[in-house]
């Protein structure tokens, strides 16, 4: 490759055009995925569209379009620009930022846009003295020159904030690479599916799990420990909306509980790196049976079904449910049927999860029935998740820097004349001009007065 | 009193500081823009107080939380960062007339969170998803983003309007009451970039949230998608101005473009698409 071929490369590469090109590309085809419903089996798409245009839609992976080569290419290609053309400018800044302000010829200061000229009555020194002192009261800390004509005075701050368009330029790319770093395809491409994945798991109450399935592939993956769900339950508010979702859940690392806790909503669990959030339930129709009778010490337990009777031989207790009342798969009455064989059973409606108390000729028993739920947790490991959050605060503090802060210089040029001596002002800054503006006059005029 | 009829109050000094302001405009009467300013100022008043008894009255209700949880408390929340941040910008910069072509928005959004019925303006308890300080902390940076990119499109639009008129090259005494081009291209610049470091943080604080409570900082759903749409347009805009010097009318047209993609990624998204954040959906 000649020189020049690769330099219209890489010039290409460090354009802006080809920068704006490429947000209004990203931003333009970001629509498609949001007309078109994304990650739908392929019968959806012919039905919706026809069979022709599901085969082109399949051929241009618009079902999964923000995964697609063409979607990644355009990132990365972005990805590329981004780097080529901060890297680029980065050696430039260095050069002004390095460029001393002593070195420029006084002649010029006249020319800045912003200057004012202004007398002193006072000899060099005590003039000097003076303006060193104005620097210092801002927190600016003059450098002088003596030159032929006079004495330059020179003061600059903020030149570090001229990097802050490359911390915002940086921190996209950290948060792209935190993006693939998590990304399911890179842990395939390391051989490694349990580096970084998501996926899922329908735990019933009691019961103990060491893996999940994954999303999309529906593999197995396998946990190092296993997750046990204590319990599974729904709040409401009084209007019937639901109020929270939470399972108590277990860690049992080496055949050893080592952790409990409640996942709600907003309120994961994470155990060696694998974070655990509350997102489904799904009711079962079998119900969690305490029975007790009172007075004694006798009681049970047992795991039922409608319609089967059930019985405690200890107490000489037989019960089943007989009926029910439910909302959904959630189950809100339960009809049950009793007896001690002694006289005719007890028939009666009780509430799920709620105390029913049977007076019998044997004695009153306590009999409490809940239904049984599986929770539904999302399981997700990402690797990558710091190094997105690390992007995403360098990009807000690089935001502030670059829009609000600036990089701004002071020139004073000291000039002897018949009685005193005459100052020349200048300054610069490279953005919010107009606050500079102020400020420069403001600080002139203390010394005028 | 209560919450909502304080609301209602807000409302109609929204309409009628925008009524002066347009007044201000068409007459030039310096005292009726006066007015305008003292009404959009007692609107944002009685909107803070209104906000604040609001909240109170979730916790009376037994469902508390901050007054920012659905599409009349969003839309509210929305005329409120607007006329603030028109307020401030009024401030600075003292040119009242931008009130003309600002305000109307505020006011709009007031008027359409209280009237249409697709809008529920009832304090209701949170459904689990919501239950987040990170809501907050979303809903509150994104709001102000949105607010600063309707001001900055009602200054591209008083851009254009200048503009067309001194193209024209007829004198129109309207229009002169305009602030310089060159000003108003300024304060759209500027507006733009406050906007655009808020929407940053919305979309992060969106992200960090959604991390929390589903484990995917991003998942293309149709509002995230069009949140950062609009991001990759002020960039394209920001861009454009300082790296190859795009100034005034295009800059005008982009505010404006912007805005309509913002408008339709708080509104359009949950009226024509569907997906995570159905709970601005009515
Ligand atoms: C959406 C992604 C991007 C964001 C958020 C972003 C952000 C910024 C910000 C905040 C500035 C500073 C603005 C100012 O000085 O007022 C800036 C400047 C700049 N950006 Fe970007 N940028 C992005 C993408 C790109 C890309 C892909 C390129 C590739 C060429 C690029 C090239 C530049 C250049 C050349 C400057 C001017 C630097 C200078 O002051 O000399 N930007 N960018």
């Amino acid at each position: 490759m000649t020189q020049q071929k690769k330099n219209s490369i890489l010039s290409l590469f460090a354009s802006v055009q080809l920068a704006l090109s490429l947000l209004f590309l990203l931003a333009a085809t970001s629509i498609i995925g949001t007309l078109i419903p994304q990650n739908n089996p392929p019968d959806f798409y012919i039905e919706r569209y026809g069979f022709k245009t599901a085969q082109l839609l399949r051929i241009l992976d618009i079902p999964d379009m923000y995964n697609s080569w063409w979607f990644l290419g355009l990132l990365s290609l972005f990805a590329l620009n981004l780097t080529v053309c901060s890297l680029e400018r980065i050696p430039q800044v260095i050069r002004t930022l390095r460029r001393d302000g002593l070195t420029v010829p006084p002649a010029q200061l006249a020319k800045f846009p912003l200057h004012r000229e202004l007398r002193l009555a006072h000899a060099m020194e005590a003039a000097t003295t003076r303006v060193e002192a104005l620097f210092t009261t801002l927190g600016w800390r003059a450098r002088t020159a003596n030159l032929e004509q006079g004495r330059l005075l020179f003061a600059e701050r903020g030149g570090w904030t001229r990097f802050g368009v490359y911390v915002v330029h940086c921190s996209i790319l950290i948060i792209l690479a935190g993006a693939l770093v998590g990304s399911s395809t890179v842990a395939r491409i390391i051989g490694n599916p349990k580096f970084a994945f998501k996926g899922s798991i329908m735990l019933p109450e009691g019961e103990s799990t060491n893996h999940l399935i994954a999303f999309k592939s529906g593999e197995h993956i396998d946990l190092d420990f296993h997750l046990r769900c204590d319990a599974f339950a729904i709040e409401y508010y009084p209007n019937g909306m639901p109020k929270t979702y939470r399972s108590k859940v277990t860690v049992i690392d080496k055949g050893q509980p080592v952790h409990s806790a409640d996942i709600e909503v907003n309120q994961p669990l994470t155990y060696k790196g694998v974070t655990f959030y509350q997102s489904s339930y799904q009711p079962y129709q079998n119900y969690q049976v305490s029975l007790k009778k009172q007075g004694s010490t006798a009681a049970t337990s047992a795991i039922v079904a409608t319609a089967k009777q059930t019985d405690w031989p200890e107490a000489g207790v037989s019960y089943g449910i007989i009926n029910r009342e439910s909302q959904g798969e959630a189950t809100r009455r339960l009809k049950i049927w009793f007896t001690d064989n002694q006289g005719e059973p007890s028939v009666f409606w009780v509430n799920n999860n709620q105390e029913a108390i049977i007076e019998r000729p044997s004695g009153t028993y306590l009999l409490t029935l809940r239904q049984l739920y599986a929770t539904g947790l999302q399981a997700t490991k990402d690797p990558g998740v710091w190094l997105v959050y690390l992007g995403c605060l360098l990009m807000l503090v690089g935001l502030y820097i670059a829009f609000f802060l600036s990089h701004r210089k002071l020139y004073a040029f000291i000039q002897p004349d018949a009685d005193g001596c005459r100052i020349l002002f200048a300054g610069e800054a490279n953005k919010n001009k107009v606050g500079f503006e102020d400020k420069f006059s403001e600080l002139i005029n203390t010394l005028e007065k | 009193m209560d919450s909502s009829q304080l609301f209602g109050v807000t409302m109609i000094a929204y309409i009628v500081a925008a009524a002066f302001y347009i007044g201000l405009f068409l007459f030039k009467n310096e005292r009726v823009g006066v007015f305008g300013m003292a009404l959009a100022m007692a609107g944002v008043g009685i909107q803070t107080a209104a906000t604040g008894l609001r909240w109170y009255e979730s916790y009376q209700m037994g469902a508390g939380h901050a007054p920012l949880t659905n599409m009349y408390e969003s839309l509210v929340f929305f005329a409120w960062c607007t006329t603030i941040i028109y307020l401030v910008l009024e401030f600075r910069f003292k040119t009242r007339v931008m009130g003309a072509f600002v305000m109307p928005c505020a006011a709009v959004a007031m008027a359409y969170a209280s009237f249409s019925d697709r809008i529920d303006d009832q304090i209701s308890p949170l459904i689990p998803a919501l239950q987040s300080n990170w809501l907050i902390a979303h809903v509150v940076t994104c709001f102000i983003g949105y607010g600063a990119f309707a001001v900055a499109g009602g200054l591209g639009v008083m851009y254009l309007l200048k503009q067309s008129a001194s193209n024209a090259n007829d004198r129109q005494p309207l229009l002169n009451a305009l602030p310089e081009l060159k000003v108003i291209d300024d304060q759209t610049h500027k507006t733009i970039v406050f906007g655009f470091m808020w929407l940053s943080a919305g979309i992060i604080t969106g992200a960090v949230w959604a991390n929390e409570a589903w484990g995917t900082y991003w998942s293309w759903d149709p509002k995230e998608t069009w949140s950062i749409i609009t991001w990759f347009l002020y960039a394209l805009t920001l861009h454009a101005r300082f790296t190859r010097g795009w100034r005034g009318r295009r800059i005008a047209w982009l505010a404006i473009l912007g805005f309509l993609a913002v408008f339709f990624t708080y509104f359009g998204v949950n009226f024509f698409l569907s997906g995570l954040h159905s709970y601005g959906s009515v």
